[in-house]
């Protein structure tokens, strides 16, 4: 605080609740419809409060999915996420780590050669290379699996860069007293590299985890079976026509329950999303 | 910067590089010359034949109307979703940075937007504007505004823009609370000293320090806008009414997929990987100056 001007403070305060309200809102909005009947919130206005049906439509959509859209109950969808979301979290972590670990560690032909090529996947987003890329996976065979939905997102070069920038602060005495010690490259990695990597990892984890599960384009193209949907796909599959003849209760109730892991991980690990976040982005 | 230690071992970083160099291989670099090769490719309607057509599939591009109007569709948009975007988020880092009491819990609040997903995003803003039965619809009505979306192609713009920006306040608020926690508070006390104001101090002091963080801000925010919100368009207005909010991704999706024109996709394709790679060049220069800032 440079100076004492309560009214500047008094000022702040009000422009960030209301930014805060003005954020919270939809949410509020989403959780509202998702307690009502369809015949409330077909009424206009519609009610602000939440109602009863709390129960009765989440258990519906989660059993059962929608009534008339979709019916592809919304508990498998949210294990496909999960799993797609951890497929895509793990597996990033674990292969840009030891990708960084070679490129920093070991002096071999071609080493930068290897770096570049993972540098350049920064400049090739799946929504420029779409057709292509689903055509790849079409004949591997990997339609309607989570390997397909997994894997060809999993290669990373921001993963990759965190890892390298984080792995060039280690002291080199580490190294060298690994070395003396007579402990191996692959020692020196799992006794020395990996527990330094711990919050890295963590940072990573959260970034990841929600990249994973807010994907949208690539499950929409490779999942056709309703068994395989994402919950992010489910929502979208169950806008069937117009505003009126959609089931907006259980829309929003399905939208509840696709934004609560995520923001759950959020909030919960604000310390690693932030630091995530910011470093990823360097 | 090198290590001074190095391991040796003849065949220990290629197995360790293997599964990464793969998956870019299969996944990344062959999708991409594909792109390149369909792109100069008629294929018939059956997808039976293909032929060499050379620069055809570009020079038909840039004779169509639709795709010189979307280009015109993308640079509206993300203009106006990185402004909005910015402008909003400084100002609310900027009232985070100041006050003391309750600053976790604001912070906590305005981020998890972040956690959801840009087509989830859009099916909420989608619903409270929803010409018949949304709640700010009905608001508008009884302020005189007659709102639907779904055959007014600017205000169908306008709720792409909306639910954009909320989804991406969280980010841009997180950078600038960082940014402006890492400036010098002895400058902003000379500043006060000196007999300036808060909004004086503001635009003279804090704000041109800020400007490496604007700046990576602006290119992130249109790269975003770009391709991020893909999922809020699928989710709402599908690129419509009548390709008001058609943009240069959603374009690409729509011709490859729905209308099953390869050759044309696929020269859309690798016009905006060169667009995102002049945009990557953009932004690592500029990361490149920031380190000797």
């Amino acid at each position: 605080m440079v100076e004492n001007r309560p009214w500047l403070t008094v000022f702040s305060h009000a422009v960030l609740i209301l930014g805060m309200l003005a954020v919270a809102f939809p949410l509020y909005v989403t959780f509202v419809a998702s307690t009502h009947r369809l015949e409330d919130i077909m009424q206009v206005p519609m009610p602000l409060v939440p109602g009863d049906q709390f129960l009765a439509n989440y258990s519906q959509v989660l059993a059962a999915g929608g009534t008339t859209g979709s019916k592809a109950p919304v508990s498998t969808m949210l294990f496909n996420s999960t799993v797609m979301a951890l497929g895509i979290a793990i597996g990033k972590i674990a292969i840009s780590i030891i990708a960084s670990f070679a490129i920093v560690y070991f002096r071999f032909p071609l080493r930068m050669f290897f770096f570049w090529m993972i540098f350049i996947t920064l400049m090739l987003p799946v929504e420029v290379r779409i057709i292509p890329t689903f055509k790849v996976v079409s004949d591997l065979g990997m339609l309607n699996s989570y390997v397909g939905l997994t894997l060809p997102l999993i290669a990373s070069a921001t993963a990759t860069f965190l890892f390298r920038q984080f792995f060039l602060t280690i002291p080199d005495e580490l190294a060298e007293a690994a070395r003396i010690d007579g402990a191996g490259p692959m020692r020196f990695f799992r006794d020395v590299v990996l527990p330094l990597s711990r919050t890295s990892i963590a940072a990573l984890f959260v970034i990841q985890f929600i990249y994973g599960w807010n994907q949208y384009l690539w499950p929409l193209l490779i999942t056709s079976e309703e068994s395989m949907y994402t919950a992010v796909i489910g929502i979208s599959r169950m806008l069937v026509g117009g505003d009126a003849a959609n089931e907006w209760n259980l829309i929003m109730a399905t939208a509840m329950l696709a934004m609560l892991p995520p923001a759950v991980v959020v909030v919960l690990m604000q310390k690693w999303f932030v630091k995530g976040l910011v470093e990823t982005e360097k | 910067m090198e290590k001074r230690v190095a391991f040796r071992s003849a065949w220990l970083p290629y197995a360790l590089l293997a599964p990464q160099i793969a998956i870019t291989i299969i996944f990344f670099f062959w999708p991409a010359v594909q792109a390149v090769w369909f792109a100069f490719q008629l294929q018939d309607a059956f997808g039976l034949q293909t032929e060499f057509v050379g620069l055809q599939n570009f020079a038909a591009l840039f004779a169509d109307e639709h795709y010189l109007a979307s280009f015109q569709t993308t640079a509206v948009f993300s203009v106006l979703v990185a402004f909005f975007g910015i402008a909003i988020s400084l100002l609310l880092a900027t009232m985070a940075d100041r006050v003391v009491r309750g600053a976790l819990v604001y912070k906590t609040l305005l981020i998890w937007p972040y956690a959801v997903a840009a087509a989830v995003a859009g099916v909420l803003w989608a619903f409270m504007f929803a010409p018949s039965i949304g709640i700010v619809t009905y608001v508008l009505k009884r302020m005189g505004v007659d709102w639907n979306w779904i055959i007014n192609g600017d205000q169908a713009m306008l709720l792409v823009v909306m639910a954009s920006v909320w989804k991406q306040i969280s980010y841009n608020f997180l950078f600038f609370l960082a940014g402006l926690q890492s400036i010098p508070r002895s400058l902003v006390e000379a500043a006060a000293i000196d007999g300036a104001g808060p909004v004086r101090r503001f635009w003279t002091v804090v704000f041109p320090l800020l400007s490496p963080t604007t700046f990576f801000l602006l290119v992130v925010n249109i790269v975003y806008a770009f391709f991020d919100t893909f999922g809020v368009i699928d989710a709402t207005t599908q690129g419509g009414p009548a390709q008001a909010t058609q943009i240069l991704v959603y374009k690409v999706y729509y011709d490859g997929v729905k209308a099953a024109d390869l050759g044309g996709s696929s020269a859309q394709s690798v016009i905006l990987m060169l667009i995102v790679i002049a945009l990557t060049v953009i932004q690592f220069r500029f990361v490149e100056r920031r380190v000797q800032y």
